[in-house]
């Protein structure tokens, strides 16, 4: 049966972190509106209580939490060419399965982006030239700075009670936070967590080798807080279930927490749950967006009208929906002409992983987020005068894995692999295990693309997209750079056995252990209409009442996880659409 | 007998002032319309006050068409319907007989238990309870025929009630005690009269009236309602006015989260009330004279059950009242040296272990932090140990819980037995 919901102000795709961010300020501001979220309702004293004890099979390995492959995915190829296969098991893209989306499960590290990630192409031509890029590398600006942005990043983290040591505040630096990040107007809501053993070892080796480490900011709260919105968080437990797992704490930020229950008291606000978009509708000379069309669980389709469509899926999903919708003119890569698609990027990681002889480590106390960094190598922090790359990574001492499924894999080189030797092995590994991570920046490549599979369906006869990426040469080189300096921090902390990694050395794949589940773009902000889907507040170009919100307006990726930026953009679009957008319906930016 | 017929007089000459208001509105009918907005407004405040959408109220059903069971000691008393519908709610009724059920226990179909609070409206003041009807007569129509008599025998003789009343019902008008600021008086008149706080917080006799021991503390319907007396043990005797009002504004203090059906109070009532309000309430409570506090020894920590309990503590309940009990500020109570912990009967702090609670959810504080239940999970003597601990530790001091209180518990509320052995 087909039916049509009453006409709303604005219809929102997707509760995850940027959607119910937007349907806060919007229904704030008067306007009604409609969410449709394919996931169920998660409340966190019900769905996730703390006299349930988590357990890491059902979580860390089941990974119940996560949308299955079996309902959606995607198909990877490395090249043009050849034929893409569907991501068939649990892959690195972890997909939010529920209202929240992955905010809800997520490991939380909450980055503000440097001044450069929002003006890389400014930046590299004013300090290097053209020919520091490599072949076919895409760099552009955002249309958006970090100055512009400074007010929304500080609304944001008072709206999730970012934990964490200021490093710069309106231009002074202040002792003990990261030297390199853009200025802040105030302090982080709320204090750093404490620092663990493999923090703490860290944190020493990189002074003596003349770097600045500083703890990262955490979606972990620090202290008993008040958020923008009145609601109570409570501090971190370290309780070690984070990562896959939902906070029946209310310690880890999450839109479930953090904004779901003052928005769900809002009676200009309806949340419509367990039901997917399918697409959006356009008047027929696409110059219009008119609503949504989605299938509810018991199979019907439904139609909801709305003024503004806002799509706040998942990155990738966001791209598929445009697509999908035949919105916008689809990349090309022959040609290199067209916006939807292009600019996808991924992440590049390096890692050092490292044993002790005689440490306490003791990583069953940890959290998703609990990591000590230095961002000397990070953005363009360094001179790369003559390294042949641009960007770099935050390098991290990161202690977020102490379950004992996940470490028993993790024992010294040349131990028993059974009997009372692997146990003896697996009680010394699991004390003297440590790791750094260099999660690295990721620049767009023309060759670097996604569109919809020629082959795959879902199972409601709609194309897959379909993921073009391999490593550039510029990943290549700037993912050896750092896989060096983890392994040299590595060995200065004392590590008796050190190994390094950079995965750009190796064919992407979606299913590499320790790998980034950060994908950006596709669906790009930006200056110009050849080269971006979006103008600079994420309104589309061609049709001026959809906005495509998230991570998928990146241009290019950080060394830095996105989500306090994709929470900061959605905010930054909600005042445009608010104060410039409802008082005078049109392009917010005429060429 | 006399002040009968003195109620009689003010009632007919509120009714010529009915008949001179329908006049004037013949005359100024802007004016008169404007009037009664007005007093449709200040009877819609009255009834958040009064507090009557609680009861007359199914769990997700429409407003004010009743059908609510309410389990008394003598048995189920199913609310009524009070929308303004004539055969199946109160559409037909004229202010006369409003009155005469809101004020007297008497509807026209007869008399009413005491479940209805009416020997606590008898407090409300004529303006007030003629506001109050202005109000209720613009609440939407809903059928529902909402059967409202569900007791035993004998208890199901309505008339039965003329007797009850002549021994518990004080038909007299409130009177402002001219000792007091208006300000106490003014908090006097919402606490014994609409707020009705005596229903549940004044422990009855065995015929359901109250006893002497005015907002004392008292079971009923598988929760304590705490003492408010100024008792420092047990009731509000370390509570200052700002705490009281912080607490029915927003739910919580710095004592305590509300739990049980207190929160739906908090949040259909009090913390819709003015600030003057609050404050007179919160005034007259503290003018209430101070209660001397019988405190009990606490157990000593080498008892058997405190030392489970002091183990089991940690285990189950330090992740969110954290190691010292100190709690989490707006969110998860203190367990330090708290009245509420220390309550003669333990029979909130079994509900809220063995069924959990929703915290409140206010505008002054949206967040809701519920408590999960234990009943699946903790057998009758580790949650006995656990509460005889928190009672006797932290600064508390109150009788052990026994695990046959843990098991009565469970029963009389329905709570789950734990799902091992």
């Amino acid at each position: 049966m087909n039916y049509k919901r009453p006409k709303a102000d604005v219809v929102i795709i997707g509760l995850g972190w940027s959607g119910s961010t937007m349907a806060e300020e919007l229904t704030r501001a008067g306007l009604n509106v409609v969410a449709i979220e394919r996931g169920a309702w998660r409340e966190t004293s019900t769905s996730f209580p703390t006299t349930r004890d988590p357990d890491e099979l059902s979580g860390s390995v089941r990974k119940e939490i996560l949308q299955a492959p079996v309902t959606e995915t995607y198909t990877v190829r490395n090249k043009v060419g050849q034929t893409a296969l569907p991501l068939r098991k649990y892959h690195n893209l972890t997909l939010g399965n529920n209202v929240g989306g992955a905010g809800t499960h997520w490991a939380g590290a909450s980055w503000r982006w440097l001044p450069f990630d929002h003006q890389p192409h400014t930046h590299v031509m004013q300090r290097y030239g053209a020919g520091q890029l490599v072949d076919g590398l895409i760099l552009q600006d955002w249309g958006v700075t970090y100055d512009d942005l400074e007010p929304f990043y500080d609304r944001f983290e008072k709206i999730a009670g970012t934990s964490g040591t200021a490093g710069v505040i309106n231009g002074q630096r202040q002792p003990g936070g990261n030297p390199f990040e853009g200025s802040r107007s105030g302090p982080f809501p709320t204090p750093a967590l404490e620092r663990s053993r493999a923090n703490v070892l860290f944190t020493q080796a990189a002074t003596r080798l003349g770097y600045n480490p500083f703890p990262v900011p955490s979606a972990m709260i620090g202290a008993p807080y008040t958020n923008a919105l009145g609601l109570n968080l409570a501090p971190c437990t370290y309780c070690g279930y984070c990562q896959l797992y939902g906070c029946g704490n209310w310690s880890k930020s999450s839109p479930n927490i953090c904004i779901l229950p003052v928005l769900m008291q809002r009676t200009n606000f309806t949340l419509v749950t367990e039901c997917e978009v399918l697409r959006i509708n356009t008047t027929p000379d696409k110059k219009m967006a008119t609503g949504v069309t989605f299938i509810d669980s018991d199979g019907n389709t439904g139609e909801q009208p709305a003024d503004i469509v806002i799509t706040a899926t998942f990155t990738l999903d966001n791209t598929r929906l445009m697509l999908l919708s035949g919105i916008s003119t689809p990349y090309d890569v022959a040609s290199g002409q067209g916006v939807v698609g292009r600019a996808f990027t991924f992440q590049t990681l390096s890692w050092a992983f490292m044993f002790f002889e005689n440490e306490y480590m003791n990583p069953f106390m940890n959290t998703g987020a609990l990591a000590t960094q230095i961002d000397d190598f990070n953005g363009d922090n360094f001179d790369h005068t003559g390294l042949g790359f641009i960007g770099g990574a935050g390098i991290q001492s990161l202690s977020n894995q102490g379950l004992p499924i996940g470490m028993a894999g993790l024992l010294p080189k040349g131990s028993p692999q059974w009997g009372k030797g692997w146990k003896q092995a697996f009680q010394r590994g699991y004390q003297n295990y440590a790791q750094i991570q260099g999660q690295g920046t990721s620049f767009a490549h023309r060759e670097q693309f996604l569109d919809l599979d020629p082959t795959y369906k879902d199972r409601y006869g709609r194309p897959l997209l379909r993921i073009t990426f391999d490593y550039n040469e510029n990943d290549r080189r700037s993912g050896r750079f750092i896989r060096d300096r983890c392994v040299e921090i590595a060995r200065e902390m004392g590590a008796t056995e050190v190994g390094g990694d950079s995965f750009a050395d190796r064919p992407y794949s979606g299913y590499t252990p320790w790998d980034s589940s950060h994908v950006q773009g596709g669906v790009t902000m930006g200056e110009d209409p050849r080269t971006s889907v979006q103008n600079r507040y994420q309104q589309n170009w061609d049709i001026p009442n959809l906005f495509v919100i998230g991570a998928s307006s990146f241009p290019n990726n950080a060394g830095y996880n996105p989500t306090v930026v994709v929470g900061a953009t959605t905010l930054w679009t909600a005042k445009a659409i608010i104060d410039q957008y409802i008082r005078n319906p049109g392009p917010l930016v005429r060429l | 007998m006399a002040k009968n017929l003195f109620r009689t007089a003010l009632r007919t000459c509120m009714r010529g002032g009915m008949v001179f208001s329908a006049m004037a509105f013949l005359a100024h009918g802007a004016k008169a319309q404007d009037d009664r907005g007005a007093r449709i407004e200040r009877g819609r405040y009255l009834a958040i006050a009064g507090d009557c959408l609680a009861c007359h109220t199914t769990p997700g059903g429409k407003p004010f068409a009743g059908g609510l069971d309410l389990k008394t000691p003598f048995g189920i008393i199913t609310t009524s319907n009070i929308t303004s519908d004539r055969e199946t709610g109160i559409g037909s009724w004229t202010l006369q007989q409003f009155d005469s059920a809101v004020r007297h226990g008497k509807s026209p179909k007869g008399y009413l238990y005491p479940a209805m609070p009416y020997p606590a409206y008898a407090k409300i003041t004529d303006t007030d309870l003629a506001d109050l009807w202005e109000y209720i007569r613009t609440i939407p129509p809903v059928r529902n025929a909402a059967v409202t008599n569900k007791l035993p025998f004998p208890y199901n003789i309505r008339a039965l009630m003329i007797g009850w009343n002549l021994l518990f019902l004080d038909r007299t008008p409130f009177a402002p005690d001219p000792s007091k600021s208006a300000q106490v008086n003014r908090g006097a008149y919402l606490v014994e009269g609409l707020e009705h706080c005596g229903t549940c917080h004044t422990t009855k006799n065995f015929l359901g009236g109250d006893t002497r021991a005015t907002y004392q503390g008292t079971s009923l319907q598988g929760w304590y309602a705490p003492d408010l007396s100024n008792n420092p043990h047990t009731g509000l005797g370390r509570w200052s006015a700002d705490d009281l009002v912080t607490y029915l504004r927003s739910g919580t203090n710095r004592f305590t989260a509300a739990s049980g059906p207190m929160t739906e109070t908090i949040e259909n009532s009090t913390q819709h009330l003015s600030d003057v309000d609050l404050q007179a309430i919160a005034a007259y409570f503290k003018s209430l004279p101070p209660r001397a506090a019988a405190a009990p020894a606490p157990l000593p920590a080498t008892n058997a059950q405190m030392v489970t309990g002091a183990r089991e503590f940690i285990v189950q309940c330090s992740a969110c009242h954290v190691s010292s009990g100190a709690g989490i500020r707006n969110m998860i109570p203190t367990l330090q040296d708290n009245p509420a912990v220390n309550a003669p009967d333990p029979d909130s702090l079994l509900n809220i272990v063995l069924r959990g609670t929703n915290g409140p959810m206010t505008a002054a504080n949206p967040t809701g932090a519920a408590m999960p239940a234990f009943g699946w999970k903790l057998h009758d003597d580790q949650i006995a140990a656990i509460l005889t601990y928190i009672r006797n530790s932290m600064g508390n001091a109150a009788p052990a819980v026994q695990p046959a209180d843990v098991a009565r518990a469970r029963k009389a509320i329905g709570a789950e037995q734990p799902v091992w052995h």
